[in-house]
């Protein structure tokens, strides 16, 4: 287990410094003037002008060279600091923290849904396997999966808020506009780990010891809670730690649909501001989430499989 | 499966508990695209002042007039070198401080300290009088200093709102509405201030959400998610117009969309060939098509609502590329074999960029890119941060720019045509490379100039040589289209974007 936390840690180090530097990079490599587009940002589009850039070229000490802001950045990344955001003034952490939890939210909500929604078809699917609900289910899958989560987005738009007007189109203001949001990144999720979920039972079923199980005397139901559920949990896990990856590609596109203020919508303006230490807080919290994702994946498969447990 | 059943049925309750209808009684919802990261007034100050949450010493009525404000009364010494304001009595800020001299001395100065267009003022000092007397003396006369003294940057707020000496820590403004909630860069809440000097709100609360793009703020309104919606773009009016529970309100401001040029390019040096391209275009069938307002070509730079700065006299601009080639032609401009004009072996090739803030100019650019190119004239259209412009502008780069300039920020455009045209007739979203040495003269005039018939006289002069030698071509006249659900009794549009006017606003009954 500490060989496994060292090496995340690592992991982890090495997405802070790489992220952080590539969007130091890249943002230096964008052709405009940082003192202009921040100024823009923050006295407005058209209030721009070379009086206001001049002193946010002064105040931020942006006529530095490149190297030397870069060496204050990676010292204080070490001091934990992310600095200041360039628009607002704030603290960056602060404003990252504020994002990531409604980045959370969502995610939270959407695996939620995604799991009440996969399990159960797939279980069902894996006990009528080859029936009609397993091949619909199929179908269903696939049409979903095909979709960019945006479609699936604007399809419950168009539904559940223009026609029906029961849900809000976009922003954030209580747990209504939570729904559409977290329900279609939730389909999309769903479309594909129903059928890991309908795979695994599949194959816990058809196995010798589920067979030797029955054959003991014990239920259908039984057989499959007793020894079916652990050893069919293990490649959902590790599938599901994959999808949590993919997810927040799906959350970044969601959050700009429904107007989400979480961390992928946080990033989007903070590139078109040329908000620096926000890009790389926003891009570097991005990356711990894998990083963190994989080590939770470890730790449930850990927990779950007794067999790794006795390796060590 | 009876836990599973029970997780579905309990996930069902808790959508069906969220759901209900999307609009709020009690609640006016507004939604924009202008994003607010903090609540200092020299940055997102015109939030504050369109929620009616901050106001400023004096007021503009539609024609561009000053009006009392916080401040009762002021005047102007002969020698027009010292502004005297008078306070309100009675007025209270949202933390029940009153509204006094020192406060506002403190603001103003705080304003002054910070980029905005008070630095553009001669003021040499701010001091109060008295209680309630406020004197502001400056180096020479200065006749914007009322247009300024009405700025959203200017707005007065309560001692109590500075933290670390200029830095608002939370707004308390003085206005009807007083803020409640405050999440940059998404939402704003404010209520209503039940202790507001003036005639009270009558709508309790209302929310500002900030919609990136134009579809999405289409769809809020026609969901009831919005009560209003601002600044919507061409391609959403239809549908709007079709919903029977929604109007669409067309405004005119005091906005113009013109193509900034760089005169100092040598195939725009000649006054002839920026004339060329202003009849290339097609100003009706833009207005009519694209932007669906007809009626809105713009034969100059400033609109008819600046009426000082407003050449009624001047004839509409016709589109007429016969002319225009003829014009290209004397100046040696020939068609090369794929229709592009050349001269001395260089090809007529400019690149015009615009930006992403008002949703219409990039298909308004797309359209000058068309019919520019009818009479050889080759544009590449290129979407960029609007902050790309003034940039552009000082390093020399830029060669045309469709931008949609804002005349009526300070309610008198005299002191943003001086920064536009002002210093040798160059500006950040002004001319660029051109030269003209009437003009600034003039600019300089009538920042002291106290006859209303001279300064009109005067003002007309430098609208005429605007027209005449086209710095900047003059495209449409800006409209505001505006979203406005049915409930909402007695809308009202500032057309100097400074005020929604919310409460003078109510519901209809359901």
């Amino acid at each position: 287990m500490i060989h496994l936390f060292l090496k995340r840690l690592g992991q982890a180090a090495f997405v802070c410094w790489s992220v952080g530097t590539l969007g130091f990079a890249l943002m230096r490599l964008l052709p405009g003037d940082m003192a202009f587009r921040i100024a823009a940002g923050r006295y407005g589009y058209d209030q721009v002008n070379l009086a206001a850039a001049e002193a946010v070229r002064a105040e931020l000490g942006l006529d530095r060279p490149a190297w030397r802001l870069y060496l204050e950045w990676l010292f204080d990344l070490l001091r934990l600091d992310l600095g200041d955001s360039l628009v607002s003034g704030l603290p960056v952490l602060g404003e990252i923290l504020h994002l990531l939890g409604h980045t959370l939210l969502l995610a939270g909500a959407a695996m939620l849904i995604a799991i009440l929604i996969a399990v159960p078809v797939g279980l069902f699917a894996a006990f009528r396997a080859e029936g009609w609900f397993d091949r619909a289910a199929l179908v269903a899958s696939a049409f979903l999966r095909a979709q960019p989560v945006f479609v699936i987005g604007l399809l419950l738009l168009l539904i559940f808020a223009l026609e029906l007007r029961l849900f809000p189109v976009a922003g954030f203001d209580g747990a209504r506009y939570l729904v559409l949001p977290a329900i279609a990144l939730a389909l999309s999720m769903a479309a594909v780990s129903n059928r890991v979920v309908r795979h695994s039972a599949g194959a816990v079923i058809a196995s010798a010891f589920f067979a030797f199980a029955r054959v003991k005397g014990l239920s259908f139901a039984q057989a499959f809670v007793r020894h079916g559920l652990r050893n069919g949990a293990l490649p959902v896990l590790a599938f599901l730690g994959i999808q949590l990856a993919g997810a927040i590609e799906g959350i970044v596109m969601i959050e700009s649909l429904f107007s989400w203020p979480g961390l992928g919508h946080g990033l989007a303006h903070a590139v078109f501001n040329r908000d620096v230490p926000m890009i790389q807080g926003a891009a570097m919290t991005l990356g711990l989430i894998f990083v963190g994702l994989n080590l939770a994946v470890d730790l449930a498969c850990h927990l779950v499989d007794p067999r790794g447990r006795s390796d060590e | 499966m009876r836990p599973f059943r029970h997780l579905c049925l309990l996930s069902l309750l808790a959508c069906l508990g969220a759901c209900g209808p999307n609009q709020d009684p009690e609640v006016l919802t507004l939604g924009g695209p202008f994003e607010f990261t903090s609540q200092d007034p020299a940055r997102d100050g015109f939030v504050y002042t369109r929620l009616q949450v901050a106001e400023s010493l004096l007021e503009v009525d539609d024609a561009g007039r000053l009006l009392p404000g916080l401040a009762q009364g002021w005047a102007v010494d002969d020698d027009g070198l010292t502004w005297h304001l008078r306070l309100r009595e009675k007025v209270r800020f949202h933390d029940g401080l009153p509204l006094d001299a020192d406060a506002v001395v403190r603001a103003l100065e705080i304003a002054r300290r910070k980029p905005g267009v008070l630095r553009s003022a001669p003021i040499v000092e701010i001091r109060a009088e008295d209680r309630l007397g406020v004197a502001i003396r400056l180096a020479r006369p200065y006749n914007p200093l009322g247009a300024l003294l009405a700025h959203y940057s200017t707005v007065i707020l309560s001692p109590a709102s500075y933290r670390d000496g200029s830095e608002v820590g939370w707004m308390q403004g003085t206005g009807p509405y007083r803020l409640e909630a405050f999440d940059p860069p998404h939402r704003i809440r404010v209520t209503r201030f039940d202790g507001y000097w003036g005639t009270p709100a009558r709508i309790p609360q209302a929310l500002y959400l900030t919609g990136h793009r134009a579809e999405s703020r289409a769809l809020q309104v026609m969901a009831g998610q919005t009560d209003i919606v601002y600044t919507l773009d061409p391609a959403s009016l239809d549908l709007l117009r079709r919903q029977k529970d929604i109007r669409v309100h067309s405004d005119a401001i005091p906005r113009t969309i013109q193509i900034k040029l760089n005169a100092g390019h040598p195939f725009l040096a000649e006054r002839d060939a920026r004339l060329a391209m202003s009849l290339a275009l097609d100003r009706q069938g833009i207005a009519s098509h694209l932007v669906r307002v007809p009626g809105m070509e713009a034969n100059q730079l400033i609109p008819p609502a600046l009426a000082d700065w407003h050449l009624d006299d001047l004839p509409p601009i016709r589109r007429d590329p016969e002319r225009a080639r003829r014009l290209l032609a004397d100046l040696g401009w020939r068609p090369g074999p794929d229709g592009i004009l050349q001269r001395a072996g260089q090809r007529f090739r400019l690149t015009l960029v615009t930006y992403a803030d008002r949703p219409e100019l990039a298909v308004v650019a797309t359209a000058i890119q068309a019919q520019l190119r009818e009479v050889g004239v080759a544009v590449a259209v290129g979407i960029v941060n609007s902050s790309g412009i003034p940039s552009a502008h000082h390093d020399g780069s830029l060669q045309l720019a469709l931008v949609a300039r804002n005349y009526g920020n300070v309610a008198d455009p005299l002191s943003l045509l001086a920064a536009d045209y002002g210093d040798g007739g160059n500006g950040d979203w002004g001319a660029m490379g051109w030269r003209n040495e009437e003009l600034p003269a003039l600019l300089r005039g009538l920042e002291a100039e106290r006859d209303p018939a001279r300064y009109r006289a005067d003002a007309r002069r430098i609208a005429r040589i605007l027209a005449e030698e086209l710095p900047v071509i003059p495209v449409l006249f800006y409209t505001q289209q505006t979203a406005v659900a049915a409930r909402v009794r007695d809308f009202g549009f500032d057309p100097y974007e400074r005020n929604y006017r919310i409460s003078r606003m109510s519901f209809a009954s359901p």
